[in-house]
C-alpha cells in the first residue's frame, strides 16, 4: 500500500461523516491539504514511517464491535487507589474502569459522555489548544471526533487520588488504526495527577494509535502527567500532546516509553502566563527495532516561566531514538529559565540515536542552557563494580540504572516508577 | 597464597612493569614503595584484573588458581580485594544497594546464600563501628560527593564487609589527615589475621607505623630492586630514593 492510500482511507474515511463543528470543519480542509510526512519533512526527517504505511488498517473510530475484550489488562495502579478509565481500541468500557474520586471533586468521563453532558465546558476548551495543523494524523483524529477521556478538576479542588487513563490496543482481525482523544482541564489553585497507559494485547495484527491530548493548566493549578508507553513490537503509535499552561502554574510532564514498534511523541507546552514551571522528564528504554521520536517543544510566551527538561535513553539492539527539543522563547519573555538535556547510552553497535535541540530566543534577559550526549558506558565504574565481585551483566544493569536515576527520581507517584522500574529491570534482565 | 613471577605488563606499545616477582604468605603484610610512576598502581589493578592492560609473559598464581585468566568479579569471589588510590564515583547507585550487590554475589561465587536485608544490615551496622562510618555516606551515591577522606575510609568499610583473604591497599593513606589515618590503620589491623595477608601501596612511612610490615620492597621503573624488612621504610623516609636508584643504575646501566 503506497502512502498516498492512507491518505485517501483517511479523506473518504472523514468526507463519509460528514463533519458539523467548525472546528471539525476545519480539521477535514486540513486533512485534505496536508500530506503523509517523508524525511524530506524537516519536522519528519529521522523517522521513516514506510512499515507503518505499509500495512492496510480497518480503522476503529468508537465503533463498538471493535471492542473485544483483551485477555490480560495491564494495570499500573489498584483499582480504588485509582481512578481508573479503559479504553479497548479507542472505545471506553465503563465495566473494565473505576472511579472513586467524588464528583465534586473530579469530573472523568469519556469525551462521547462529556460532550452532551457538559457541553459548555467542552465547547470551552475542545479544539483551542490541540492545533490539527501540527500533522495529518492530528487533523484526521480531529476531523472524525476520535474519542477518549474527558477529565475535568473544578477550581480549588485537590484531587488526591490519580486518574489513570488506560488505552489498550487489541486487534483482534485485521490491522487495525485507533484514534484517541483526551481532553484535561485541571482549573484554578486546582490539583491533579494523571497517568497515560498505553499498552497492547499481542496478536498476530498490528495496531495504530493516532493520539491527540489536549491539557488546560489554568492559573496556580498543579499537574503531574504521566505517560507511558508499554506496547508490543506490533504497536505504533503517534501522539500529540498540546498543554497551554497559564499564569503560577505547575506541569510535569513524564513520559516513559518501553516498548512498541514506533512511537512518535509531540510534546508541545504553551507557557501563557507569568511564573509557569513546566518540566518534560523522560525516559525511553528500547530494545529489538524499536524506534522511538520525541518531539518537544516548550514556548515561552510570557516573562519569569521556567522550563526543565530531562530526556534520557538507553539504546539495545538496532533501535533508534530520535529526540528533538525546541525552545522558543518570545520578545516579551524576559528572565525565562530553559534547561534541556538529552543523554543517551548505546549498548549495542546497531543502535542509533538522532538528537537535536534548537533554541529560538526574542528576548535578551534569558538564561537558556542545553546539551546532548551519546556514548556508551564508562569502563571505570564498570571495572570497580566488577572488583567488587559483581558480575559484568550486573554491573551494566547497575551502571544503567543509575543513569536513569535522575529521571525516575522525578515519578513521584510511587506505584508508577515501581512499574517502569520492574520493567527496566526485566528489560535488562538484572538479577540483583 | 600470591606468587607473581617475572610479570611483564605494557599498555599500548609502553611497557610498564619489566619482571615482578613476588611471594606473599598468608598472614603476611607486605609494603611497596616506589617514586611516583613506578608502576605500583599498574601492578595493582593488573592484580584485580583490569583489562586495558597487555600481560606480556609471567605468570600469577593466587591460592592455587592462575589469577590472570579469571574475571575481575572471580578474582574477587577468590577474596581479592583492591582499594583504589581513586576511588570512583558512580553517581545513581546508592552505597547500600552497591554493597549488598556485591557482598551477594561474592557469596553466590562461593556458593552461599544471599544474605537477606536483616542479616545484611547487621553485617554492615558492625562493619560501619570498624572504620567509624558515617549513616548519611551509606544511603547516598556510591562515593559521589565524598572527600578524598571518605572516599578512602569507605574502601576500607567495603574492605571489612567483603573481608578479602588479599587486600591490596593503594595509597590508602595519602591525603587522610592522622585522624582519619589511625582509624584506617585500626580498621585494617582489625581484619588482620592469620589467614589473610594485605599488600599496602605507599609512599609514608607514617601508615608503616600503624600497620607494620612484615617485608618493604621498592618498585622502581617496574622492577622490584630491592626488599627488607620495616627498617628499609625508615631508611627511604630519611634518605628518599636517590641511594637506591644509584645503585641500581650503576649495577645495571640499562635501566
Ligand atoms: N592508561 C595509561 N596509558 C599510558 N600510560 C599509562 C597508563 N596508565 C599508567 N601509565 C603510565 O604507567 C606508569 C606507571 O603508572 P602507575 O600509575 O602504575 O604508577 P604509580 O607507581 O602508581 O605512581 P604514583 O605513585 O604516582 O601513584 C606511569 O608512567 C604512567 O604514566
Ligand atoms: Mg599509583
Amino acid at each position: 500500500m503506497e502512502k498516498s492510500d492512507l491518505k485517501a482511507q483517511m479523506l473518504s474515511y472523514a468526507q463519509a461523516r460528514a463533519p458539523q463543528t467548525p472546528i471539525h470543519l476545519q480539521a477535514l480542509h486540513l486533512l485534505e491539504e496536508l500530506e503523509i510526512p517523508t524525511t524530506k519533512h524537516e519536522e519528519w526527517k529521522y523517522l521513516n514511517l514506510k512499515n507503518l504505511l505499509s500495512r492496510t488498517y480497518t480503522f476503529a473510530n468508537g465503533n463498538q464491535q471493535e471492542s473485544q475484550f483483551p485477555q490480560s489488562i495491564p494495570n499500573i495502579c489498584d483499582n480504588n487507589s485509582a481512578n481508573v478509565l479503559t479504553f479497548v481500541n479507542g472505545v471506553y468500557r465503563p465495566e473494565l474502569s473505576c472511579l472513586v474520586s467524588p464528583p465534586s471533586e473530579l469530573t472523568v468521563c469519556s469525551l462521547l459522555e462529556a460532550k452532551s453532558n457538559y457541553p459548555n465546558l467542552v465547547d470551552l476548551y475542545f479544539g483551542k489548544y490541540a492545533n490539527a495543523d501540527q500533522h495529518i494524523f492530528a487533523a484526521f483524529n480531529t476531523a472524525l471526533e476520535a474519542q477518549g477521556a474527558f477529565v475535568y478538576v473544578p477550581n480549588n479542588k485537590v484531587v488526591e487520588t490519580p486518574v489513570v487513563i488506560r488505552c489498550i490496543a487489541c486487534p483482534k482481525e485485521s490491522h487495525l488504526l485507533i484514534q484517541v482523544r483526551h481532553l484535561i482541564v485541571v482549573g484554578r489553585s486546582a490539583q491533579l495527577t494523571l497517568v497515560e497507559h498505553y499498552s497492547s494485547a499481542s496478536t498476530p495484527y498490528h495496531s495504530f494509535t493516532n493520539l491527540v491530548a489536549e491539557v488546560i493548566v489554568l492559573e496556580n493549578a498543579h499537574l503531574q502527567h504521566y505517560k507511558i508507553q508499554d506496547e508490543s513490537a506490533t504497536a505504533s503509535h503517534i501522539g500529540l500532546t498540546q498543554v497551554w499552561q497559564l499564569q503560577d502554574s505547575y506541569y510535569a510532564n513524564t513520559t516513559i516509553s518501553l516498548d512498541g514498534e514506533l512511537t512518535r511523541n509531540n510534546l508541545h507546552i504553551a507557557l501563557d502566563g507569568q511564573n509557569c514551571q513546566a518540566y518534560m522528564n523522560g525516559l525511553y528504554v528500547l530494545d529489538n527495532k524499536t524506534v522511538t521520536d520525541n518531539h518537544t517543544v516548550v514556548d515561552h510566551r510570557k516573562p519569569n516561566s521556567s522550563s526543565n527538561e530531562l530526556y534520557k535513553g538507553i539504546l539495545k539492539g538496532k533501535t533508534q531514538a530520535i529526540f528533538n527539543g525546541k525552545i522558543f522563547v518570545r520578545p516579551n519573555a524576559q528572565k525565562t529559565n530553559a534547561f534541556q538535556s538529552n543523554k543517551n547510552i548505546l549498548l549495542s553497535p546497531n543502535a542509533q540515536v538522532d538528537t537535536k535541540p534548537q533554541l529560538e530566543i526574542w528576548a535578551d534577559d534569558v538564561k537558556c542552557s542545553h546539551g546532548c550526549t551519546v556514548g556508551a558506558l564508562d569502563e571505570e565504574p564498570l571495572f570497580y563494580l566488577r572488583t567488587r565481585g559483581i558480575d559484568e551483566e550486573n554491573a551494566r544493569a547497575l551502571l544503567i540504572f543509575a543513569f536513569a536515576q535522575d529521571v525516575l527520581e522525578r515519578i513521584e507517584l510511587p506505584s508508577v516508577r515501581q512499574y517502569v522500574e520492574k520493567s527496566i529491570a526485566e528489560r535488562l534482565k538484572m538479577n540483583l | 597464597m600470591l606468587s607473581i613471577k617475572n610479570l611483564q605488563v605494557a599498555i599500548g606499545d609502553k611497557q610498564i612493569l619489566h619482571g615482578v616477582d613476588l611471594e606473599v604468605q598468608a598472614g603476611e603484610v607486605h609494603a611497596i614503595m616506589g617514586p611516583n610512576g613506578s608502576g605500583k598502581s599498574t601492578l595493582a589493578a593488573v592484580l584485580a584484573g583490569r583489562e586495558d592492560y597487555e600481560i606480556i609473559s609471567g605468570e600469577v598464581i593466587f591460592n592455587g588458581k592462575n589469577l590472570l585468566e579469571l574475571a575481575p568479579e572471580e578474582r574477587a569471589g577468590e577474596g581479592l580485594f583492591l582499594a583504589f588510590q581513586y576511588p570512583v564515583e558512580i553517581p545513581g547507585v546508592s552505597n547500600t544497594n552497591f554493597l549488598k550487590a556485591a557482598v551477594n554475589a561474592i557469596r553466590k561465587y562461593r556458593g552461599q546464600e544471599p544474605l537477606d536485608a536483616v542479616q545484611f544490615l547487621k553485617l554492615i551496622k558492625e562493619k560501619m563501628k570498624l572504620v567509624n562510618m558515617d549513616q548519611s555516606l551509606l544511603s547516598r551515591s556510591l562515593n559521589e560527593g565524598f572527600s578524598g577522606g571518605e572516599k578512602k575510609r569507605n574502601e576500607i568499610f567495603q574492605m571489612a564487609v567483603l573481608e578479602p583473604k588479599l587486600a591490596i591497599l593503594d595509597e590508602t593513606d595519602s591525603g587522610l589527615d592522622i585522624d582519619a589515618l589511625r582509624i584506617v590503620a585500626n580498621g585494617v589491623n582489625a581484619l588482620r589475621n592469620k589467614d589473610n595477608a594485605i599488600l599496602l601501596i605507599t609512599h609514608y612511612q607514617r601508615l608503616l607505623e600503624y600497620i607494620v610490615p612484615d617485608y618493604v620492597h621498592v618498585l622502581y621503573k617496574g622492577r622490584i630492586i630491592r626488599s627488607g624488612d620495616k627498617n628499609l621504610a625508615l631508611e627511604l623516609e630519611e634518605k628518599g630514593y636517590d641511594w637506591i636508584k644509584a645503585q641500581v643504575e650503576a649495577q645495571q646501566p640499562s635501566l
